[in-house]
Formats: C-alpha cells, structure tokens, sequence
C-alpha cells in the first residue's frame, strides 16, 4: 500500500488547500508523524494502549442466521462494536493522542458527526490529562444525544455549531477555525481520513490495526483470505483500516457502501463518490456533492456519521483506479438490516455499519461456500436506539 | 491597476484603503450602491467577497454574509457581471474567493472572464503557496494579480518565498485565526512581521484580519502600505440595503479613512 507523494496526493487527489496560517501547523504535524512512524517506542506505546485501553485485538465473529436464508457463504464480522466506546474511532484516537503528547501539545481540539470521534478524543483525552473541545452540529447534537452525555462524562465541552447545515461538514469547518486561532499549543484530532495532508495518510495508518488484525484473523481460523471485503464509508476512515490490510491483494474484491439516504437519484443522500463530482473540501481534493457552481450541498443519510458531502482523497483515488468499488444502500435498507441483524446475530450494529451490514446479505446472495465475505462492523448500535 | 493604487497613495503619504464586501449581501443592488460609495469616499481597492458555503478563513460576520449572499443566489458568475458593470465608476477590483467556486468554473476561464470583467487580481484564500503554480500561471497569462498571504504561524524563511511569489500585494494577515472584527490585530508580532517583509520585498504589504477602527489604523503604522477592513464593514450596513447602506457606509469609512495619513 502506498503512501502519497510529497506534496500530499494519492494520484490527483489530497493535497493541502487551507489558509497559509495552517500551513506551519502541518508542516510541524508531519514532521512529528514522520519521526514517530519511524520509532518503534511510539508504535510500543500505541499497540499497548491498543490492548488495555481499548481492547484489541477485536475478535472476527461468523454470522449464523443472518444471511443463511440466502446464501451458504461465511459471513464474517469484524467486530470494532467491541471497542472500548463502541467504534473503531478510538483506534485513530488514541494514535493521534499519543502524538499530540509527543509535540508538547497541551490541548485536543476535534468534529463529530455521530458522536462516536467525539467520544473516543475525550476519553483518550481523559485519560492522558489533555483538555478536549469537541465541536457538533446542532442538529447532530439532536439526534445523538446519549453521545454528547458520554462526552460531558468524560470531560469534555461540547459546542454547538449552529452554522451552515449544522452538521459533521459545518462542526469540520468550524473545528478549522478555532484551530487557526490556537494553532501553537492545540492539537486538531480530525476523526476520518479527510481533511489536509498529512491526514488522510495518518488517519488510515492509525486505522490499519483493523485490517492487519483481520487479515491474520481470516488466514488463521479459515485458511484462506475473504473474497471479498465491506465497509460503510463516511468519511472513509472504517473502510480505509480494514482495506489497507487487503489493498496488496489484488484478488480481495474491496467494497465501499455510502449512504443512498432516500435515494441516490434525487439530492436527499450523502453518497459523493458514487453521486459526486471532483472539487476542494476541508483541505484536500476528493469527490464532493456540490451545485454547479461549486457550493457544497446539504446532504442527507439517517446515520449521523455518514451525513458528509465529501470523502477522503485515498477513496476518490480507489475509485479512478479501479482497486475498490463503490456502491449505496439507502436509508430504508439500512433501518431493515439494524433490525434483522440485532434478531438474528443478538449483536446492535451502528447505523453506519448497517449500510455495510446490508450490503453484504445482497452480496451473498451471489457468493458460494468457496468464497468468504468479511465486513467491518464498525460500531455499535446503542447510540442509535429509539431513531429508527 | 494595482500598482497605480499603492503609488498614489504612498505619494500622499498615506496608507492605501481596501474595504472589502461580500457580494450579494443581501442583494446585489446593495452590493452595487456600497461598492460606488466606497469609491467615492476613497478607497484604493476594493476587494470583493464571493459567497462560498464552506469559508474555513472567516470569522462568523463574513460566513453569515456568505450565507445571506447565497440566499439571494449569488455566485462567481453574478460577481464577475458586477464588476463588469461597476468597472468605470469604481475603484480597482480585487477577488476574494475560495477555490472550489474557481475550480468548478474551470481555472483558464475564470482567469479570462475575470480580465474581460476589468477585474485586477484574485486571492484565494485556501490556495497557500504549495498549491498556487497553476492558478497563478492562469491569472498571470491575462495580466491579473495574485496576491498571497503570510499569517503569523509563517516561518520567515516561507515568508520570504511567498512575498517573491505573490503578485499586485502581499497579504499580511494581522494574528493567528479567522476574519472578524471581536480581536484586534496583534501588533508586536505584526511590526517585527512587516519589518522583515520590509526587507525581502518592495511589493506592497497589505495588513488585514482584525483591523476595524482607526485606532487599529494608526497602529498598523508605517511599515504597511494598506490596511484591509472587511467584518466591520459588513457588520456597518447589516440590515439595511441600497441606499440606505451606501449612507451606513460613508458614515463608517470615514474616520477609518481621516485615520490613514502616516506622518
Ligand atoms: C460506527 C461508525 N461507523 C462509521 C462511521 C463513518 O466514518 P468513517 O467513514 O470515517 O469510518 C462513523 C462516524 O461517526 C461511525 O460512528
């Protein structure tokens, strides 16, 4: 798996397009990044807080009921619900906790969309001493509100951004704001593979525990690598951890499942790969749903984590290449597999994860017993109880 | 264009005055009364906002304005008409735009259309050096302005880099952060950023981001050759349009304006 080039582009995309008062702050960034990547006390400490902090390695699970009425194929979970705080964000957090010490930063600054990154950097916050300001959408901080609670517990202020769409893409601008005011002693916790370079590439390095593990855990207990892999993308970093374990095997089929949200047809859904068009977001060059004119749209999906206009620039890069494909599974689709899967497994799937969740039952139905389907169940489903 | 400007008032022994104002906000008209206004009183350049949904550079008054400019359907296009109407009767023309706008317009044919709409130069906030070969190239070959920022957080080696690349003027931005008139500029680090400056280039230096009272004029002094004055001139004419704004604003330049003589 590659990294990108110098200047931050995975092919023609990624890139740093933020204001010139950032630019010392990533340079500085990734400076540290490079120097902690190359010492093996930093990965040490990181793999141990891995272990007893958030509990990995995460177990693969193998479905029995949910997807047998169509096919006879393995379905296999891995299971980032096991986390400690219920998602694969802590993964990323902890990692860029842990950098953030290492350069002397002595507070943490990050954007939620479900809540779940919000979560994680305060409770790695919590635990390390470090101050953390979270900042949510308004309408984000509705719909998950057991989350934003979480968060408080932990320590952390929660702010409100009443801006724009009051969403994960106004929570990230304003995240950038407050940070090119405190750019010398704060450290910004982006909480996907988004964002300017270097954190695209620092995101998904972080989140490759996921498909390291999983790819060992497959070989291991059934002697063969999966078929195929899926994963829900919002910003793209779930999936970006567990493809990067498989992206250097060519014959693992790589699937990325956005949210088709009322259908990708009309303008209430969140998939920008699939429905997008190639422009500038928050710092890097990527697919987007946008006007004609280039305003960056409203989106729509029914999990607050998926609710994003964009995409990281790795997946727009997969995409033109050829190595993943991108498909949706709506809003209807996602509530259905969140309720079959919770009967039929006794395991709650997050929302994000049910879009994966459903598209691997319409997968089997094509795939035999010789093949072996592995999806990343990236969180779990709590915060979303009573929504749908 | 540009350069007649800084000449002309380094000649009178003056700061150059940029306004800058959101187009669109509320409406064009408004937009056109302000700009005419503005000129009259004196301002040097006039820098003007096109409205984006996502300005990761800007404080909470130059968002909203975006956001009430979006409202009345106001993008790249309507600025470029603006300008070409206002070209005769209205200071030099500066953009201020974020790229994706540009980028979806496609870089060449903004760069084309700007120049036939008499338009001198573009700032693009969100393209910092690295990213600026192509757009700078492109406004370049129709003879506009590129002007680049320099921030406080900017290493002095960069600086020196970014000045030699800039075009029309160099940005200074005034402190760490966004747009926005709530904190004044930080003029410690400001002075010893535009001293050194002083000693790389002879392009003109521009000061902004936080400067809104005459008070924040005179301190930014002589070692700059134009101060930039946006948020609290927006904030000047909220609620209230055409005429009624043009009045707002001749009120509120002209002690910035009285201010800007350096002895
Ligand atoms: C459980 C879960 N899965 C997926 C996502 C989407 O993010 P990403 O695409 O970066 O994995 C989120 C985001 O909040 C999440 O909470």
């Amino acid at each position: 798996m590659r990294a990108p080039d110098s200047r931050g582009y995975f092919g023609d995309f990624g890139g740093r397009y933020v204001p010139e008062v950032l630019i010392a702050a990533l340079d500085e960034l990734e400076r540290a990044m490079t120097a902690a990547f190359a010492d093996p006390a930093f990965w040490a400490e990181y793999h141990a807080t891995l272990r007893d902090f958030v509990g990995r390695p995460s177990p693969i699970y193998r479905c029995e009921r949910y997807a047998a009425d169509v096919s006879s194929v393995p379905l296999v979970m891995k299971r980032e619900d096991t986390n400690h705080t219920g998602a694969h964000k802590i993964n990323n957090t902890v990692g860029q906790a842990l950098l953030a010490l290492r350069m002397g930063k002595r507070r943490l600054l990050a954007e939620t969309g479900a809540g779940q990154h919000g979560v994680a950097t305060a409770a790695v916050g919590a635990k390390l001493g470090l101050p953390v300001d979270v900042y949510m959408g308004a309408r984000d901080i509705e719909r998950q509100a057991l989350n934003v609670d979480v968060m408080q517990l932990l320590g952390a202020q929660v702010h409100a951004v009443t801006s724009g769409t009051q969403t994960l893409k106004d929570a990230t601008n304003e995240a950038f704001r407050v940070w090119a005011g405190r750019v010398e002693d704060t450290f910004y916790v982006i909480g996907s593979v988004v964002g300017a370079h270097p954190y695209p590439f620092m995101v998904r390095e972080f989140q490759k525990i996921i498909g390291i593990e999983a790819r060992r855990q497959t070989l291991e207990r059934y002697g063969r690598l999966p078929s195929d892999v899926i994963a829900c993308v919002g910003g793209g970093s779930n999936a970006m951890g567990i493809f990067a374990g498989f992206v250097d095997d060519r014959e693992v089929k790589l699937w990325g499942v956005e949210a088709g949200g009322k259908g990708v047809d009309g303008d209430e859904h969140a998939a920008s790969l699939l429905a997008g068009s190639i422009g500038v977001l928050h710092g890097s060059r990527s697919y987007l749903l946008q006007s004609a004119e280039g305003q960056v749209r409203e989106t729509h999906s029914i999990s607050a984590g998926l609710d994003y206009p964009g995409v990281g620039p790795e997946h727009a890069f997969f995409k033109e290449s050829g190595r993943a494909t991108y498909v949706n599974i709506t809003d209807a689709q996602a509530v259905e597999a969140f309720h079959g899967f919770a009967r039929c497994e006794g395991i709650l799937p997050a929302l994000e994860s049910a879009h994966a969740i459903a598209f691997a039952r319409e997968l089997a139905a094509q795939r035999g017993a010789d093949d072996l389907i592995l999806v990343n169940l990236s969180g779990r489903g709590d915060k979303d109880i009573g929504r749908c | 264009m540009l350069d007649g400007a800084f000449v002309r008032a380094r000649r009178e022994k003056r700061l150059a005055f940029i306004p800058y104002v959101m187009v669109g906000d509320p409406d064009l008209e408004t937009t056109e009364a302000v700009l005419l206004a503005l000129s009259d009183a004196g301002a040097d350049v006039i820098e003007l906002g096109v409205p984006y949904s996502d300005p990761l550079a800007d404080g909470p008054t130059i968002a909203a304005a975006g956001q009430r400019a979006l409202r009345s359907a106001t993008h790249l296009r309507e600025v470029l008409a603006l300008a070409w109407r206002c070209r005769e009767r209205c200071a030099p023309i500066v953009l201020f735009t974020y790229y994706n706008p540009v980028y979806q317009f496609g870089v060449e044919r903004f760069a084309r259309e700007a120049a036939a709409a008499g338009i001198a130069g573009a700032i693009v906030p969100d393209v910092a050096l690295d990213e600026s070969v192509e757009l700078r190239a492109a406004l370049q070959a129709q003879g506009l302005a590129m002007p680049l920022l320099v921030a406080p957080s900017t290493p002095q080696q960069r600086a020196v880099r970014i000045a030699d690349a800039a075009t029309g003027f160099v940005y200074v931005v005034s402190r760490l952060g966004v747009t926005g008139a709530g904190y004044a500029p930080d003029f410690a680090p400001l002075h010893r950023q535009l001293a050194s400056l002083r000693e790389v280039t002879n392009k003109p230096l521009a000061v902004g981001f936080g400067v809104s009272r005459p008070q924040d004029v005179r301190n930014v002094g002589l070692l700059a050759d134009a101060i930039v004055v946006g948020s609290a001139l927006i904030d000047s004419y909220a609620g209230t349009r055409a005429q009624a704004a043009a009045a707002r604003v001749r009120d509120f330049v002209a002690p910035l304006i009285a201010a800007l003589p350096v002895s």
